[in-house]
């Protein structure tokens, strides 16, 4: 007769502790930019709502970032890094195949032996690692989750290229996720589209490097209309959707924190789901630009730190972005 | 049943005002959407999305760059019509 196995059960819910960041030391504007793609910071303005860029120095990389926001975090959660015993990084700009960013973060942290892995959801990827981390706490696998989104994003980019580049920025958000009384953390709503794989992309591939070193160093490119259609019109029912699982309602919510990835997709997102004005919107990519996997993180660590938001509140967040893929849900905030 | 010339051009002409405030007068066929209505791409796409909607057709992203004027948007809507 065979042993009947065991499986593990966790706390009924699990809730976001805290939430820490760091932006790139230095600041990059619009004229600081403009010259390489024949454009004005008036042009880039009206076209993203982006006035600076956050962007790190050369001697700063990823894990550094990373190490940065995790420490804010664990500060503010009280925690100490032998606490945390899963670490998940998404990011999509770290410089090694392997090991994984979240194993050198751990033992950096004092965190070893705990759990670690990497995340590869780009613009999502915030939100998908909350929603490994919710799932990590309530089966028991884990008590206290960081998360990271981090993002050295300067280091793919080209100063010619007029799609992307200029919209990116340096940063990196953390979050600490551990059990709750309470429920603290939505449903995630989720996907991808790898129909859609050649929108925002790499110029080309490592191995086509190998194959042809002048090529150079691969940076990003993207469809931005086609990506502006797909964001803007079909992220708000995913947003929608998110709230309507939760049990929630705009009139629910507290705070938006979109993906900051253009303004006018934040604006028009707003519009379809029909927000009310008392709803905080995060429009952190004025400052910070666009930092992928750190956006969502920031853009909230900021609306807590102006006030615009309390402890307690509920903050609808969406990240999306090369995958296609796509995240929401809702929390409680720290 | 399917819309007009005239209908979609009297539709798309309350699109193009609501996203951009011009009056529905000044969205006339021979304009052009980038050099005389001011429209840029992400615009664009805006209003490409809700005459989708509008008027159930479907206009590929690829095929938008060729809708250079009122006109070739009315006749690409009108001839997506099934």
């Amino acid at each position: 007769m065979s042993a009947t196995l065991r499986q593990a059960t966790g706390p009924a819910y699990s809730r976001i502790l805290a939430i820490g960041g760091v932006r790139g030391e230095n600041v990059v504007t619009n004229d600081d930019i403009a010259g390489p793609i024949d454009s004005s910071d008036e042009w880039i303005r009206q076209r993203t709502g982006i006035v600076t860029r956050r962007r790190a120095g050369a001697d700063v990389d990823v894990l550094d970032l990373s190490e940065a926001a995790a420490r804010d975090a664990l500060a503010r959660a009280g925690l100490q890094g032998a606490d945390v015993d899963a670490v998940i990084v998404s990011t999509v700009t770290y410089f090694h195949q392997t090991p994984a960013a979240a194993a050198v973060l751990a033992e950096r942290l004092g965190a070893t032996p705990a759990a670690a892995f990497d995340v590869s959801a780009a613009c999502a990827g915030y939100a998908y690692a909350i929603a490994q981390a919710d799932a990590l706490v309530r089966a028991g696998a884990a008590t206290h989750v960081l998360v990271v989104g981090a993002e050295k994003m300067s280091d793919f980019i080209d100063p010619t290229d007029r799609s992307i580049s200029f919209l990116l920025g340096d940063g990196a958000g953390a979050a600490i996720v551990g059990p709750s009384d309470t429920p603290g953390i939505g449903p995630t709503v989720w996907g991808s589209d790898g129909g859609k794989a050649q929108a925002i992309r790499q110029t080309h591939a490592w191995s086509d490097l190998r194959e042809d070193p002048s090529l150079g160093w691969p940076t990003l490119r993207q469809d931005g209309p086609s990506v502006f259609k797909w964001a803007a019109f079909q992220m708000a029912p995913v947003a929608a959707k998110a709230m309507a699982e939760a049990g929630v309602t705009p009139a629910d919510i507290g705070a938006f924190v979109p993906h900051q990835a253009n303004m006018r997709i934040i604006d028009q997102m707003i519009k379809q789901l029909e927000l009310p004005d008392t709803v905080a919107v995060a429009r952190d990519i004025a400052e910070t630009g666009n930092t992928s996997a750190a956006s969502i993180p920031l853009a909230t660590r900021r609306l807590l730190d102006e006030g615009q938001v309390r402890s307690g509140d509920l903050a609808l967040q969406i990240g999306f972005g090369a995958g296609l893929v796509y995240a929401a849900q809702v929390v409680v905030l720290p | 049943m399917a819309y007009t010339e005239q209908e979609v051009l009297a539709g798309l002409a309350e699109i193009v005002a609501e996203e951009t405030g011009l009056p529905t007068d000044a969205v006339a066929l021979e304009k052009s959407f980038t050099d005389d209505l001011d429209i840029d791409s992400l615009s664009m796409m805006t209003i490409v999305t809700h005459a989708e909607d509008k008027f159930g057709v479907r206009i590929p992203d690829d095929e938008v760059k060729n809708l250079t004027t009122v006109g070739d948007a009315v006749s690409f809507i009108t001839g997506a019509q099934a």
